[in-house]
C-alpha cells in the first residue's frame, strides 16, 4: 500500500499501543541545549534511572550564550550555572557535547544537519519547539517537553498520538527577491498560526523540490509557527549531495545503502493525505509581520490592517490588540516603518546561504545612522564559513557588528536585548510581546535581504528596490 | 515504579480569577533562567503578586488566610501560550494539587495531567459558588473527586468533568507515562537493532 514518508517512519519506529491508545515511539535521535534539559536530568536522578542510549543524545548550548564573550565565567551567573549544569550531564552520562571549545557549536537546529547527525527516515526529538527544522531532511522530527526529554533519556521513546498529514505543494517559480521566508510566512499567513494543529505538513511541489537544503530548513523550522508540530520534505538527491561526507554521515559500503534506505522513505505517489493545499509560487512576495504572531503578515506592498475592516469580533479584537502593541497605525502602508534595530541570525536564517545572499546585495551599502545592526552566525562552522569567504568583512563594512555564534536576540535570553519599544527588523521567527527580551520591544518578522534592506533604509523597505536586484 | 493512583484532591483553595492567563503570567518568562524546577514556586505568578520593588500586591496568593490552599479556582483558557512545563512545575512547587477552571489550553492540561494534577472543568457559576463559599470562610475544605467528575465542599456537589484519557490516567496511576514506557524496554531494544542508524 502506498503511504507518505510520516507513516513510513512512524511505523519503523513504533514499538508497541500503550494502555491509553498512544504509540510507544523510538526516538532515534535526541538533541539538547542548556535551557530545557538540566531539569530532565534532575527528574533522572530522583528517579534513579540512567540514560538508556548515551550515543543517540547529541547536546550543544546555544540560548544563553554571549556572543560578544567568550571566556569564563559569564557576566550572567545564571547562565553560567545552565553551561555549567549541560557539561556536568553530558560528562556524567557520556554524552557528545558540542561545546564551545570544539568550534561545532551552535543552534541546535543548525548543528545536526551540519554534523550529519540529522538523517532523512529518522525520528528526532529536542526539548524546543523548532525542532521540526530537521524534518527539511526527510526526518519527523518533534519539539518536546522537559517531562518528555526525560523520558526520552530514560528510555529513549515518548508516548505519542499519531499525527495526520496535510500536503502542503507550492508550484512554479518565485518572482526574483522572493525567499523562503517569504514562502513560510505566506503559508502561515494564508492558513493561520493555529492551521497546522494535529497535522505533520508535508512540504511539495518545484519550488521545493529546486530548494537547496538550507531554504528547505527555513521552511520547516516555521512549521511550528502555523500549529504543525511537525513539518518536512521528502529527501531527494539535494538532500544524499548535502549529507555525502558530513562527520555523522555513513562512509565505506555503509553510504550506498544509507543512501537507498533514505530515499526509500519518501512518500509513495498516490498516498493518502488528510488534506492537500496547493500555492501558486507567483502569488508570493517579499512578506513582513505587522503583528504579534507570525500569522499576522502581508506583503511588503500591503497595508496595515484596519480593525474595522474586521470580520468578526475576534479578529478586530486581535488586530486592535496587535496594532497598539506595535504602536502602527491602521491602514498605512507598512513600507516606511521606522525601525531601530536590525537582526541577521536565529535558526530560521542564520545559515551560510543567509548571510552569503546579504554580503551579495549589501557590498557598497550603509547601515542607516542610528540603527543598531547585528549579524549573529547560527554556529561556530557558519561563522567561519563566512570568514573564510571574506563576508564577515562586507557586513562589518556595511555597518553590522559580526558576533560569535548562539540564539541571541532571537529571544533575548543572553544580553542581546532590544531596549524600550525599539522595532527590530528581524530574520527569526517569532514576533511574540516581549520576545527580544523588551516586554514593549516590536518584532518585523522578514528574510535576511528585507533585514539588510531595512538596515540600509532606517525603515521597512522593499530589498527589490533598495538593492535594485532580485534573486539570482 | 508505580504511581499513586489519584482518585481525588482534598484541600482548601484560594481564588484567582481571570480569563487567558498565559503561561508567562504564571511563570515570567526570566525565570527560566534555572537548572531545577524546585525553586519555581516562589516565582508563581511573580508579576502579578509583586511590585517592581519585589513587594507584595495586593493578590489572593498573598492573602495569609488563602496560604494553606492546594487548590486552584480559576477562569476560562487556564494556562494559554508556550509549551514550557515551568508553569505546571511552578503550580505544584508552590504547592497546588488540582485546578478547577472553566477550561484549560491543550498542551498545559496535558503538562498538567503528566504531573499528577487533576485539571477539573467546571461552569463560571459553579466556580463563583465554590469561590463565594470559600471567600466566607477560607478553611472549607474541597474535594475535586477525580472518580465521580465532581467538585464538594460543604454540603454542596456540583459537577466537574476531567477528561477522557486524563482521568483514566489519574485513577489508574497511569498519569505518568515513564512507567510504561519503561516496561516497554526490551521492545524499544529490539526496535532500534531493526534500525542501522541507531547502531552508530
Ligand atoms: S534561534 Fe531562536 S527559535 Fe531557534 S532555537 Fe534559538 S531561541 Fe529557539
Amino acid at each position: 500500500m502506498a503511504k507518505s514518508l510520516f507513516e513510513k517512519v512512524w511505523d519503523a519506529h513504533a514499538v508497541r499501543t500503550l494502555a491509553n491508545g498512544q504509540t510507544q515511539l523510538l526516538i532515534g535521535t535526541h538533541l539538547i541545549h542548556e535551557v530545557t534539559s538540566p531539569q530532565a536530568f534532575g527528574m533522572l536522578r530522583d528517579l534513579n534511572l540512567p540514560v538508556l542510549m548515551p550515543t543517540r543524545t547529541f547536546a550543544t548550548v546555544d540560548h544563553i550564550v554571549p556572543t560578544d564573550e567568550f571566556a569564563e565565567p559569564y557576566r550572567d551567573p545564571l547562565a553560567q550555572a545552565m553551561m555549567d549544569e549541560l557539561r556536568r550531564n553530558c560528562a556524567e552520562n557520556n554524552i557528545t557535547f558540542f561545546d564551545r571549545g570544539t568550534g561545532k557549536q551552535g543552534i541546535v537546529h543548525i548543528v545536526g544537519p551540519e554534523q550529519g547527525i540529522t538523517q532523512p527516515g529518522t525520528t528526532i526529538a529536542c526539548g524546543d519547539s523548532h525542532t521540526s527544522t530537521h524534518g527539511a531532511f526527510g526526518a519527523i522530527a518533534f519539539g518536546i517537553g522537559t517531562t518528555q526529554i526525560r523520558d526520552v533519556l530514560a528510555t529513549q521513546t515518548m508516548a505519542l498520538g499519531k499525527l495526520k498529514v496535510r500536503r502542503i505543494e507550492v508550484n512554479g517559480t518565485l518572482p526574483p527577491g522572493v525567499y523562503a521566508k517569504d514562502v513560510i510566512l505566506h503559508i502561515i499567513a494564508q492558513l493561520g498560526v493555529n492551521g497546522g494543529t494535529g497535522f505533520a505538513y508535508e512540504y511539495a511541489g518545484s519550488v521545493f523540490d529546486n530548494f537547496s537544503m538550507e531554504e528547505r530548513m527555513t521552511v520547516c523550522n516555521m512549521s511550528i509557527e502555523g500549529g504543525a508540530r511537525v513539518g518536512y520534505v521528502n529527501p531527494d538527491q539535494t538532500t544524499v549531495d548535502y549529507l555525502e561526507g558530513r562527520p555523522y554521515s555513513p562512509t565505506g559500503d555503509d553510504w550506498p545503502a544509507a543512501v537507498a534506505r533514505w530515499l526509500g522513505f519518501a512518500s509513495d505517489p498516490g498516498c493518502h493525505y488528510d488534506d492537500v493545499v496547493v500555492i501558486d509560487a507567483a502569488q508570493i512576495a517579499p512578506s513582513v509581520t505587522w503583528g504579534i504572531n507570525p500569522g499576522q503578515g502581508i506583503s511588503i506592498e500591503q497595508s496595515i490592517p484596519d480593525p474595522a475592516l474586521a470580520t468578526s469580533e475576534d479578529e478586530k479584537a486581535s488586530i486592535e490588540e496587535a496594532l497598539e502593541y506595535m504602536k502602527l497605525t491602521p491602514g498605512a502602508p507598512i513600507k516606511g516603518t521606522p525601525i531601530n534595530v536590525a537582526f541577521l541570525g536565529s535558526c530560521t536564517n542564520g545559515r551560510l546561504s543567509d548571510f552569503q545572499e546579504v554580503a551579495r546585495v549589501i557590498a557598497g551599502h550603509k547601515v542607516a545612522a542610528g540603527v543598531k545592526a547585528i549579524a549573529v552566525p547560527g554556529s561556530q562552522i557558519v561563522a567561519a564559513q563566512c570568514e573564510k569567504l571574506g563576508i564577515d568583512k562586507v557586513l562589518t563594512e556595511a555597518g553590522f557588528e559580526w558576533r560569535a555564534a548562539g540564539c541571541s536576540m532571537c529571544l533575548a535570553m543572553n544580553p542581546d536585548k532590544l531596549i524600550g519599544d525599539q522595532l527590530c527588523a528581524s530574520s527569526s521567527n517569532r514576533n511574540f510581546k516581549g520576545r527580544q527580551g523588551s516586554t514593549t520591544g516590536r518584532t518585523v518578522l522578514m528574510s535576511p535581504v528585507m533585514v539588510a534592506a531595512a538596515a540600509i533604509t532606517g525603515q521597512v523597505s522593499d530589498a527589490r528596490e533598495v538593492f535594485a536586484t532580485g534573486r539570482n | 515504579m508505580a504511581l499513586e493512583k489519584i482518585s481525588s484532591v482534598v484541600g482548601q483553595a484560594v481564588h484567582v480569577p481571570g480569563n487567558d492567563i498565559d503561561t508567562d503570567r504564571i511563570i515570567p518568562a526570566r525565570f527560566m533562567k534555572c537548572v531545577t524546577f524546585d525553586g519555581l514556586g516562589e516565582y508563581l505568578f511573580y508579576d502579578v503578586r509583586k511590585d517592581a520593588d519585589g513587594h507584595d500586591r495586593a493578590h489572593p496568593l498573598n492573602d495569609e488566610r488563602f496560604k494553606q490552599a492546594t487548590i486552584l479556582l480559576t477562569g476560562a483558557n487556564f494556562g494559554c501560550g508556550s509549551s514550557r512545563e515551568h508553569a505546571p512545575q511552578a503550580i505544584q512547587k508552590y504547592g497546588f494539587r488540582g485546578i478547577v477552571a472553566e477550561n484549560f489550553a491543550e498542551i498545559f492540561f496535558g503538562n498538567c495531567t503528566t504531573l499528577g494534577i487533576p485539571c477539573a472543568v467546571a461552569t463560571r457559576a459553579d466556580i463563583a459558588r465554590i469561590a463565594a463559599a470559600v471567600a466566607a470562610d477560607p478553611t472549607t475544605e474541597v474535594t475535586i473527586d477525580v472518580e465521580a467528575q465532581q467538585v464538594r465542599f460543604g454540603a454542596e456537589t456540583l459537577p466537574a468533568e476531567i477528561r477522557g484519557s486524563a482521568r483514566d490516567g489519574l485513577l489508574n496511576g497511569r498519569w505518568d507515562a515513564i512507567a510504561e514506557l519503561h516496561e516497554g524496554v526490551p521492545q524499544v531494544r529490539e526496535t532500534a537493532a531493526r534500525l542501522p542508524y541507531m547502531a552508530v
